[in-house]
């Protein structure tokens, strides 16, 4: 019993509830750096690590901080992760650290790390609260991994590697641009085109949903003529 | 004299239009989708989101260049920012309430949201990171918020006429306001370049 209320906690963020596609939260940074997928998939990494540890810390003290105060704490818990993780950042990877800019120090109000504490490790274990932290993290930086990885291609025709992870060996893999041939448009890592991509990737979500809703109706549909059928004999 | 006014008058424009918050900068996307839906409630929120990000910019300046500077601990500042706007956000709620309850109705319930909106922080971060002088930080301040309120006005309007719109439904709802943000987007593109 113990064991599949850890599994629903860790499972929950990646698909089911996905906190950019299902929850439409966190679209600032979701839009800010998804200009390449390096940059995208670093800023998921911190997002998960950031995450993690705050769920753990506001789980272990859910029961020490009083009602009226709850938020406030929440947020000074986050944010000495957040300035944590920026001194690492800078310190590590300051490639990193530099195209990822303000937007590292925004993880403070990033409503997906505030909203999890509230609905989640306030009055969860804290074991549940690390799974949950994990599930959602890699929920999001999958989410915005995907994103990247279209407006990426869209936008420069190239997938470039170990430009902002430098002890990774520099790689271009050529998708749309082959010698003079180039059919990339730069519109597409423009902000304009940050908001078509996630529009577009959000209506063919909602166009999986819808059918297979569609689908489940139609099965309900059949069954209950298959008994009506039955019940006539 | 004139030349610091005038240089003033150009940071707000230029980070009011050129550099929008929300369309360029992408700051406070969150309650951009989601406090869209009304004009008023749009409008509201932008008003309220003004009033914390100007005293927001007027209290964290000095703190971070007379406190923060000279104790050696400038990595604080993020923690620092976000108890002065929480605190802030609080402090406005109360008097607000206190001596205009009409006005508490109209934005009042916009305030907590306030607290977790990028634009207000990052309006803070960025002014010190960049380390902008006090003057050109609040022309910063006024002109990001007021392209707030611009963007997200406009963008209420449009949504309002959208609500009608009965085509494709995969479309409905948010991706459709998100392709609407694209063009709008697009159009401040055009505007690049103007300070320069």
């Amino acid at each position: 019993m113990a064991n599949s209320k850890h599994k629903d906690s860790f499972l929950a963020g990646i698909v089911k509830q996905n906190p950019l596609f299902v929850s439409l939260l966190g679209t600032c940074p979701a839009l800010a750096v998804t200009m390449n997928v390096e940059s995208a998939l670093g800023m998921g990494i911190l997002f998960t690590f950031v995450l993690c540890c705050s769920n753990v810390i506001i789980s272990l003290i859910r029961k020490l901080i009083p009602d009226v105060a709850r938020t406030p704490c929440e947020i000074v818990v986050i944010a000495a992760f957040v300035t944590i993780t920026k001194m690492l950042t800078e310190a590590f990877l300051p490639e990193l650290y530099n195209s990822l800019g303000v937007f590292l120090s925004l993880l403070v109000v990033n409503c997906i790390v505030l909203g999890r504490a509230e609905a989640f490790a306030k009055d969860n274990g804290v074991v549940d609260s690390l799974l949950d932290g994990v599930g959602n993290g890699i929920g999001y930086t999958w989410a915005i991994c995907v994103i990247a990885l279209i407006r990426e291609i869209l936008g420069t025709g190239l997938l470039t590697f170990g430009k902002i992870f430098t002890f990774l060996p520099f790689v271009e893999i050529p998708v749309l641009k082959f010698g003079s041939v180039n059919l990339a448009m730069s519109f597409f890592v423009n902000p304009a085109g940050g908001f078509l991509v996630l529009g577009v990737v959000l209506a063919v979500i909602a166009l999986i949903q819808q059918r297979a809703e569609k689908k489940k109706k139609f099965k309900k549909v059949a069954e209950m003529k298959k008994i009506i059928h039955e019940e006539a004999k | 004299m004139t030349p610091y006014i005038y240089s003033f008058l150009l940071a707000i424009v230029s980070s009011m239009l050129v550099d929008n918050v929300v369309l360029s900068r992408f700051y406070g996307i969150c309650s951009f989708i989601g406090v869209s839906n009304k004009i008023k409630s749009a409008f509201s929120m932008g008003v309220a989101v003004m009033f914390v990000t100007v005293f927001a910019a007027l209290i964290c300046w000095p703190i971070y260049n007379y406190i923060l500077g000279p104790l050696n601990i400038p990595f604080m500042d993020t923690l620092t920012y976000i108890l002065v706007i929480a605190s802030l956000v609080q402090v406005v709620g109360l008097f607000i309430k206190k001596y205009s309850a009409p006005l508490y109705k109209s934005f009042g319930i916009y305030l907590p949201l306030i607290t977790t909106n990028c634009a207000v922080l990052g309006v803070v971060q960025s002014n010190t990171d960049t380390a902008l002088g006090f003057g050109l930080s609040m022309a910063n301040a006024i002109g990001t918020s007021l392209g707030f309120i611009l963007a997200i006005v406009v963008f209420a309007c449009i949504r309002e006429r959208l609500e009608q719109y009965n085509g494709n439904k995969p479309f409905k709802g948010v991706p459709l306001a998100l392709v609407v943000a694209a063009l709008m987007a697009m159009a401040f593109m055009g505007l690049g370049g103007i300070g320069a």
